[in-house]
């Protein structure tokens, strides 16, 4: 299929994305990376009257650390989120994460902001972005703010931004000294949407783990911080964790693989990230 | 000279000096498509060029009470929109049923549905316009009001009293049925020491190729010229077609099929939407284009599979197989395809089902219904995997009964290698396998009993592998046993047509085609060999109606087997044309001339009498020098078909190694082997990567792929993100080597190769995860085995 007639503007700065975006109301979208956008206009399933390119904008991309937060701006690659130099250092478990996303190709042109903004409830960096507690940056017309993962993820490709406003970027705390972190996702193909995936933060405590954020993804229609999963972890009880996640996970139908599929693929991921985590490690998949 | 005098003199196909048989000759188009400078239909330029886009069945049945196309003829670059009934007026409807498949039936089918819509996807109005955006644009303006009627979906209950029957006029919904009764069935599993039986599911699925379907169709009227670019494996069926339907003589239809991005039987069929793209070319005198999209795609091209087999078999207690007896249902959508028929697949199951073993007692049903979906006909290994699982993943079931070895049982069964000519026990005619030779082959290739270790020492730490066997027949090389005697105008011979230019250059057109397996390539090493010319030198033309022989194409497994033999009879009688020539001029007995390597040479000493660009230099600009009377030929032309069997059956072995996360039901495929024969080996770079493409499309369809849809008969995965094709990154090193057992029905004694791979892999994949799964006391019979399937089996879920 051929996307409808749209009509394509490039601006040179945020305030004149801004004010296009303004102008345009509902009819214009930014256009980032172009992954998602771009397939979805071709299928005719969106058919914005204006793109916005944001790729011209300055200052959107690239990973800074700013004392105990490290920036990732919104239009840094995939790929160059995950072999950044500070990510490496500072945040393993989006360097682990990043060659999970799509193949090459898609990685060297999506962004993380793009990925924020569509929230995909099946892809890696809205998960991540939750199990890290990080903060998402969006820029309106009038002000900056600032939405924590958690409050931002709100349903099926809904989320906290509105109307005119753009993800400017994605604000990651450092991990403590003790911080563990583990990954996993199981996709019948390198490459694809996970079944079910798992980011995980934690800090260890004695031969247990505290502070255990476990950030689900594929299982829901939004990226699902299991807060009694992760509780029971804090006790020692994988087993009780396990079986928690049948009430805070929502696997979705899916004609090629069954919800209770995909709960128990949870159940598999979530032993096997705990006990990698357990083991003291800083490890992925 | 006759064959006797040239083998005496070391010329027989195989012993040619300089010969190209049997090297990894690379195929002279791989650059030119390496560099992007192919030719597919998208890339043909068209002045005046229009877009066709269709507009699609939302429904999986329906009536149409009204379409609506007034605000769409006023939308922007639109040229004309054209309903199904508009058209009819243009191009005839077909009905795809073959004489020789006794009571198959099904309906009058038109390229655009008419009053009726059977499945989603299927066209029923028609955008033309100065762009496809312009014409999906006008698309959304067609009002159309339908009458939603009852779709059957399930194949299980399609003939059942109460489902209404998709066409009416036929009473119900069963298109054809087979039934085949050899020996002394009940008998056999009466007085059996073990019987095992099983229900196998083969899930839909189509072939994905790189290239789309696509056509463009320019009617010259001031020549009376229709010339269609189209992305196709068969030049003069579609020429024969178009010229019956749309009402032209045959010397007005010219079908090109330049360069083809792959097809593996997608491409053999006749498809509305190109019809009626021809047809709108024809209405509106100018050319008009179709390119599918990936949507359109899996909706509108031909699905494949879908079988229900149940099946058992007996066997004696020291593990002879005694008996076999399937029942196959199949669901085939709401039309036989024209004009090949979508019978096939289940007649093919009913032949070839334990076709490797001496068994002599077999009963066979196949039902064939129709149904709301996508119409299902002949893509790659047609029927093919489906036969080799039922019968291999029996044989392992006995073979885990009687605690037999699963080397061991098939070792017992098979045919012996010395037993042929015979007949298999479905009736058909097997020339001469290799059974027995290729077990052993086999065997050894994968260090069996190594790998039986290494399976037990890791089983012994929780990580459950698995090995899987399958050995399997292939049929290659059709005569017209296949459609002609059914009465489909389907060319089961070919043509090779050769020149000699004068600088010793030579230019072969032949009837068979390219779709990127190399045809071309084989068909250059074939001749360069015959001629006596470097390959270098051979350029080869394919896939035109006006420059090439009449013939079939490529399917089936015929390319190299039949256009192969015809090149190397038409490039003997060029080179015996030419030495005869070159005789008369140097006064020297032709008998003792031979061409090679571009040169008359000597042929008991090779010595070189006289380069072929010098007696090109005579023959074509001093023909005055010639001794009187002489007339040169240097253009040569033979034909071929197979007249001694109605096909060349070819057979092989294949091996999986698997692993099975127990706790994901995720397989992970270690390893895979294969030995297979088919006959000479013309390329084993080329044989070998069409065993492997075919291993790994049946790979697709053990375990990925599934054109899946809900109850109401709504597609529901028709894109690339959710219809999973297998890829690099999951498949499995694969090696691959032969056995030969030459066909002696031709010289060149090659059988094809294009289907053993799809043919096999699927039941060594599953046979090796239930092999894994066995100490679990799960197993698995449903493709694609997917984690859902393993993990039911295992009562995780």
């Amino acid at each position: 299929m051929k996307a409808p007639d749209f009509a394509y503007a490039r601006p040179a700065s945020l305030d004149e994305a801004l004010a296009l975006l303004a102008a345009h109301g509902e009819d214009a979208v930014p256009l980032a990376g172009g992954q998602s956008l771009v397939t979805t206009l071709n299928l005719r399933l969106s058919a914005p009257s204006v793109l916005v390119d944001l790729n011209a904008v300055p200052g959107l991309s690239g990973v800074t650390q700013e004392g105990d937060v490290v920036r990732i701006g919104a239009m840094t690659r995939h790929r160059d989120v995950g072999v950044a130099e500070i990510v490496r250092a500072r945040l393993p478990l989006l360097a682990a994460a990043m060659p999970h996303i799509a193949h090459p190709a898609i990685r060297n042109r999506g962004t993380i902001g793009g990925s924020m903004a569509l929230a995909d409830p099946a892809t890696e960096w809205p998960a991540c972005c939750l199990a890290l507690a990080a903060t998402i940056v969006l820029r309106g017309p009038r002000e900056e703010r600032r939405v924590a993962a958690e409050d931002f993820f709100q349903g099926l490709y809904a989320t906290a931004l509105a109307p005119g406003e753009i993800v400017v970027a994605v604000e990651v705390p450092v991990p403590a000294p003790d911080a563990v972190w583990g990954f996993d996702e199981l996709a019948r193909r390198r490459g694809d949407y996970a079944l079910a995936g798992l980011a995980a933060t934690a800090r260890r405590r004695g031969p247990g783990l505290t502070a255990v954020r476990l950030a689900f993804f594929g299982l829901a229609d939004r990226p699902v911080l299991a807060r009694r999963a992760a509780a029971a972890l804090e006790a020692g009880d994988l087993k009780g964790a396990q079986v928690a996640l049948a009430d805070e996970l929502d696997p979705p139908e899916d004609p090629g693989t069954r919800p209770e599929t995909r709960l128990h693929l949870a159940r598999v991921i979530l032993g096997r990230v705990a006990g990698r985590m357990l083991e003291g490690g800083r490890h992925g998949a | 000279m006759s064959r006797d005098t040239m083998e005496a003199a070391g010329l027989t196909f195989l012993e040619r000096p300089n010969s190209y048989i049997g090297r990894s000759v690379p195929r002279p188009n791989a650059r030119r498509l390496l560099e992007g400078r192919g030719t597919y239909v998208d890339d043909v330029p068209a002045a005046r060029l229009a877009h066709v886009a269709f507009l699609r069945s939302p429904h999986a049945h329906a009536r149409i009470l009204s379409i609506d196309t007034t605000a769409a003829k006023a939308m922007p670059g639109v040229v004309a929109v054209v309903t199904g009934a508009e058209l009819a007026t243009l191009c005839t409807p077909w009905v795809g049923v073959l004489g020789h498949f006794k009571g198959l039936r099904s309906a009058p089918q038109h390229a655009l549905a008419v009053d009726r819509v059977a499945w989603v996807g299927e066209p029923f109005c028609a955008v033309v316009a100065r762009s496809r955006a312009e014409a999906e644009d006008a698309l959304g303006a067609i009002a159309v009001a339908f009458e939603p009627l009852p779709a059957v979906v399930d194949m299980e209950t399609a003939l059942d009293p109460a489902t209404p029957a998709i066409h009416a006029e036929l009473g119900d919904n069963l298109a054809f049925e087979r039934l085949l009764d050899v020996g002394e069935v009940d008998a056999a599993f009466r007085d059996a020491a073990v019987v095992v039986e099983e229900t196998f599911h083969f899930g839909r699925h189509t072939g994905v190729c790189l290239e789309p379907r696509a056509i463009l169709a320019d009617w010259a009227a001031a020549d009376g010229l229709l010339t269609v670019h189209h992305s196709f494996q068969a030049p003069h069926m579609m020429q024969d077609i178009l010229c019956k339907h749309l009402s032209l003589p045959e010397h007005a239809v010219r079908v090109i099929c330049k360069d083809v991005g792959g097809s593996f039987g997608i491409k053999v069929h006749i498809y509305p939407d190109e019809m009626a793209t021809c047809a709108l070319a024809l209405m509106l005198k100018r050319p008009v284009k179709f390119v599918a999209d990936r949507l359109e795609s899996f909706q509108s091209d031909i699905h494949a599979r879908d079988h229900r087999v149940s099946a058992r078999m007996a066997f004696s207690d020291s593990g002879d197989i005694l008996a076999l007896e399937i029942d196959d249902l199949t669901g085939i959508g709401p039309y036989s395809v024209y004009p090949r028929t979508s019978a096939v697949e289940a007649n093919q199951v009913v032949n070839l089902t334990g076709g490797p073993y001496r068994h002599q007692a077999y009963r066979a049903r196949a039902r064939v219904v129709l149904q709301n979906k996508a119409p299902t006909c002949q893509y790659r290994a047609v029927g093919h995997p489906i036969a080799t699982m039922v019968a291999e993943g029996l044989v392992d079931l006995g073979a885990a009964r009687l605690g037999l070895d699963p080397f061991a049982i098939r070792e017992r069964n098979v045919i012996p290698d010395d037993a042929y000519p015979c007949a298999g026990v479905s009736g058909i005619k097997l020339e001469q396998l290799s059974h027995q030779a290729a077990l052993a082959k086999l065997k050894a290739m994968m260090d069996y009993d190594a790998l039986r270790a290494e399976q037990a020492a890791l089983r012994a730490r929780g990580i459950h592998r698995g090995i899987g066997l399958a050995a399997f027949i292939e049929i290659t090389n059709p005569s017209a046993a296949f459609y002609g005697v059914g009465g489909a105008r389907i060319s089961s011979q070919d043509g090779c047509t050769i020149r000699l230019d004068p600088q010793g250059g030579v230019v072969a057109s032949v009837s068979v085609t390219e779709q990127g397996q190399g045809t071309e390539g084989i068909i250059a090493q074939v001749v360069a060999t015959a001629v006596g010319v470097p390959i270098e030198r051979v350029r080869v033309i394919s896939g035109d109606t006006q420059a090439t022989p009449y013939g079939g194409g490529t399917w089936a497994s015929r390319g190299a087997g039949i256009g192969g033999e015809a090149a190397w009879q038409a490039g003997k009688a060029l080179r015996a044309n030419v030495v005869a020539v070159a005789g008369a001029i140097l006064q020297l007995d032709p008998g003792r001339l031979d061409i090679r390597n571009g040169a008359v040479v000597d042929a008991a000493t090779g010595t070189e009498r006289m380069p072929l660009s010098e007696l090109g230099r005579i023959v074509y600009f001093r023909p005055d020098t010639l001794p009187p009377g002489l007339q040169p030929e240097f253009v040569a032309t033979r034909h071929y078909v197979p007249k001694d069997y109605p096909f060349a059956f070819t057979n092989g072995v294949q091996a999986s190694y698997v692993e099975v996360d127990v706790e994901t039901g995720f397989v992970r495929l270690l390893k895979h082997w294969c030995v297979e024969d088919c006959g000479t080996v013309l390329n084993p770079l080329l044989v070998d990567e069409q065993i492997r493409g075919g291993i790994v499309q049946g790979i697709g369809g053990a375990l990925f792929e599934h054109c899946l849809y809900d109850a109401e008969g709504q597609l529901l995965n028709g894109s690339m993100a959710s219809y999973l094709v297998p890829m690099a990154g999951e498949m499995p090193d694969i090696d691959v080597v032969h056995v030969v057992s030459a066909t002696a029905t031709s010289e060149i004694g090659a059988k094809g190769a294009g289907e053993a791979g799809t043919a096999g892999a699927p039941a060594a994949v599953v046979n090796a995860i239930n092999d894994a799964l066995r100490p679990l006391d799960a197993r698995v019979a449903r493709q694609p085995v997917t984690p859902d399937v393993v993990l039911e089996a295992l009562g995780v879920i």
